[in-house]
């Protein structure tokens, strides 16, 4: 049984970024080959605490300076003298200027890289649209042998990062700026291919993951305040995705919302709405960014400019409901 | 092996790489044949402490093929080095083959790194020579380079960090064969310097004739014991297509196999060469 966040962590917000560097510190002392390879942000990243935490941790912590590219090709070269090695950056960075290196020398060779952005989407707020990548799961979810996974939550971040030390091969572990409420409790343990239920309904199936899990917990009183009873389903692991749970959730109620901080082309959406289309067909609409670049703005307006916040998880939920009570 | 037996087994290697790509019908001779030297000195020379019994061996030296295209003349060393068969040499490029078009590490054995994507060798080799650092390992870490590969810029960045870390467990060896795809290194793009460029950058710079076996061996040699607190460059002067006479000097022979009746040129003039050779 997975445990939840207590009533009173649940009021306080942390980013998920901020579970990065602790739980390094936290794999070294239990006897992980971890090392990190950073790019001129150690601070933003939270690596400088994994740096600060011993001197034996300092040696393993590698700077690049600005320099994407050679960070994840330096991050292989560790991985292939036994190391469990970690990359992180801003995820338009870590993930999109260093895709060639991903491709061609992680993922082909399956190393055991772990890129771990943790600035991704459009929490990163006013540093605008260059700084705000939307494609990063589309592009991770496409490369074989990558596992792609998006914590909702601090603990969540833990946890995956945890599990990306411990599972074989390159993952990719998609972390944000902004802080957001604890859903999880802060030792939960997560399992890489497994969803959960965090609130359980009868008439719709929301599956979100990341940031998008507040506003999908949000948009769920919304519509129990008209009668309306959702299920909420953290697809945290992208890829590998938990069918058979977000199955059992369909086949229960008849229709969904997926929703993702993400751009709504090859994301969670499209990985759901494959199963779907393939398992069970049921009216499902997608939340995201529409086929849009990113701007300035504060994380909170954006959600709401770009329609992600819970009052579009709702509509959408209202309109597949429709849907399914008319056909 | 002494001088005269590598430079024997220089041209069984070279008479692989043509019998190779000619058989695949596709593949990179003219970078395949200047780098075969170098390739010899390190696996056949006893530069590289390597062997097929311990291709495992945390404490062997490692090897990163940057300009993966050159992947033939690999595969010819390792298979005269003893890591896999010589016939299975045939099955390069093929369906089902162990022989991928550029190196694949988790298919052939005694391949350190999978490249392909060039300018990305040199950041291999620099994280494989932290993390040898890192547990105390001695071991040595060589990545060979093209000179048009120079144009990537991730090669600067990996130049850079690793004097800044001051790795000199790595040697890098640019096989400086002055030819690219579209013609002539300079003047597609220039990269030169490029002595001067890792001069600057902060490494060791030696400067050698790629196809002189003996002087190739002391120069790896001197580079692969220097620990200076510097890596070390060894910029070779080679010849695209050497060995060869009509694909030498030939950028056209970059990326093309030969027909039959170019094979049998080819193969004849190598194996005119041993008989010389032999003689001598």
């Amino acid at each position: 049984m997975i445990a939840f966040a207590s009533e009173e962590e649940r009021g306080c917000r942390m980013a998920t970024r901020a579970a990065y560097g602790p739980a390094l510190t936290e794999l070294s002392a239990e006897g992980a080959p971890v090392v990190a390879v950073d790019a001129d942000l150690t601070g933003s990243t939270t690596i400088a605490k994994f740096a600060a935490s011993s001197e034996e941790n300092a040696r393993r912590v590698f700077n690049v300076g600005i320099a994407e590219q050679n960070m994840t090709d330096v991050a292989a070269g560790l991985a292939l003298t036994g190391k469990v090695a970690f990359t992180g950056s801003f995820a338009v960075f870590g993930c999109g200027r260093a895709y060639d290196q991903i491709r061609n020398t992680v993922c082909y060779a399956g190393l055991d890289v772990k890129i771990c952005p943790t600035h991704a989407g459009i929490s990163v707020g006013p540093d605008g649209g260059t700084h705000q990548m939307l494609e990063d799961i589309a592009l991770m979810r496409a490369l074989p042998g990558m596992r792609v996974l998006v914590p909702a939550d601090h603990a969540a971040a833990r946890a995956a990062i945890k599990l990306a030390a411990r599972t074989s091969g390159p993952v990719y572990v998609r972390m944000g700026r902004a802080a957001v409420p604890c859903v999880y409790a802060q030792d939960v343990e997560l399992e890489i291919g497994r969803a959960y239920v965090l609130r359980e309904g009868a008439d719709v199936t929301l599956i979100a993951c990341g940031v998008e899990i507040e506003e999908a917990l949000k948009a769920a009183d919304v519509l129990a305040a008209e009668g309306v009873s959702a299920e909420v389903v953290d697809a945290f692991s992208v890829k590998p995705l938990d069918a058979g749970t977000i199955l059992a959730s369909v086949g229960k109620t008849g229709c969904a919302v997926v929703a993702e901080e993400h751009s709504i082309i090859g994301g969670l959406g499209d990985a759901v709405s494959h199963l779907l289309a393939a398992e069970h067909p049921v009216p499902c609409e997608c939340v995201g960014v529409q086929d849009r670049f990113g701007k300035s703005g504060a994380f909170e307006e954006l959600m709401s400019a770009f329609g992600l916040d819970a009052q579009a998880l709702a509509a959408a939920a209202r309109r597949v409901q429709e849907r399914k009570l008319s056909s | 092996m002494d001088i005269k037996d590598l430079e024997m087994r220089a041209l069984d290697v070279r008479e692989d790489i043509i019998s190779m790509i000619s058989g695949a019908g596709s593949g990179h001779p003219g970078g395949s044949l200047s780098c075969a030297d170098i390739l010899c000195a390190l696996y056949l020379g006893g530069i590289m402490d390597v062997s097929p019994d311990a291709a495992a061996d945390p404490a062997r030296d490692r090897f990163v093929l940057s300009k993966g295209h050159a992947a033939p003349a690999l595969y010819a060393v390792l298979a005269h080095a003893g890591f896999f068969p010589r016939e299975e040499l045939k099955t390069l490029r093929k369906l089902g083959s162990r022989l991928q078009g550029h190196p694949d590490m988790r298919l052939t054995p005694g391949v350190d790194a999978s490249t392909g994507s060039l300018g990305q060798g040199l950041s291999i080799a620099c994280g494989m020579a932290l993390g040898l650092r890192l547990d105390g390992n001695p071991a040595s870490v060589f990545a060979l380079l093209g000179d048009g590969e120079c144009q990537e810029g991730q090669v600067w960045e990996a130049a850079m960090y690793a004097a800044h870390q001051g790795l000199d467990g790595m040697v890098a060896i640019v096989d400086h064969n002055g030819l690219q795809i579209d013609g002539a290194v300079t003047e597609v793009c220039s990269p030169e310097s490029i002595a001067e460029k890792f001069r600057a950058f902060g490494w060791d710079v030696h400067e050698v004739d790629g196809h002189d076996v003996a002087a190739l061996m002391k120069v790896l040699a001197d580079a692969k014991a220097a620990r200076t607190g510097r890596p070390q460059a060894v910029i070779a002067e080679t010849v695209k297509g050497k060995g060869v006479s009509f694909m030498e000097g030939n950028a056209g022979w970059h990326g093309k196999a030969p027909d039959a009746e170019q094979t049998a040129s080819a193969l004849a003039e190598i194996r005119s060469a041993r008989a010389e050779r032999s003689c001598a």
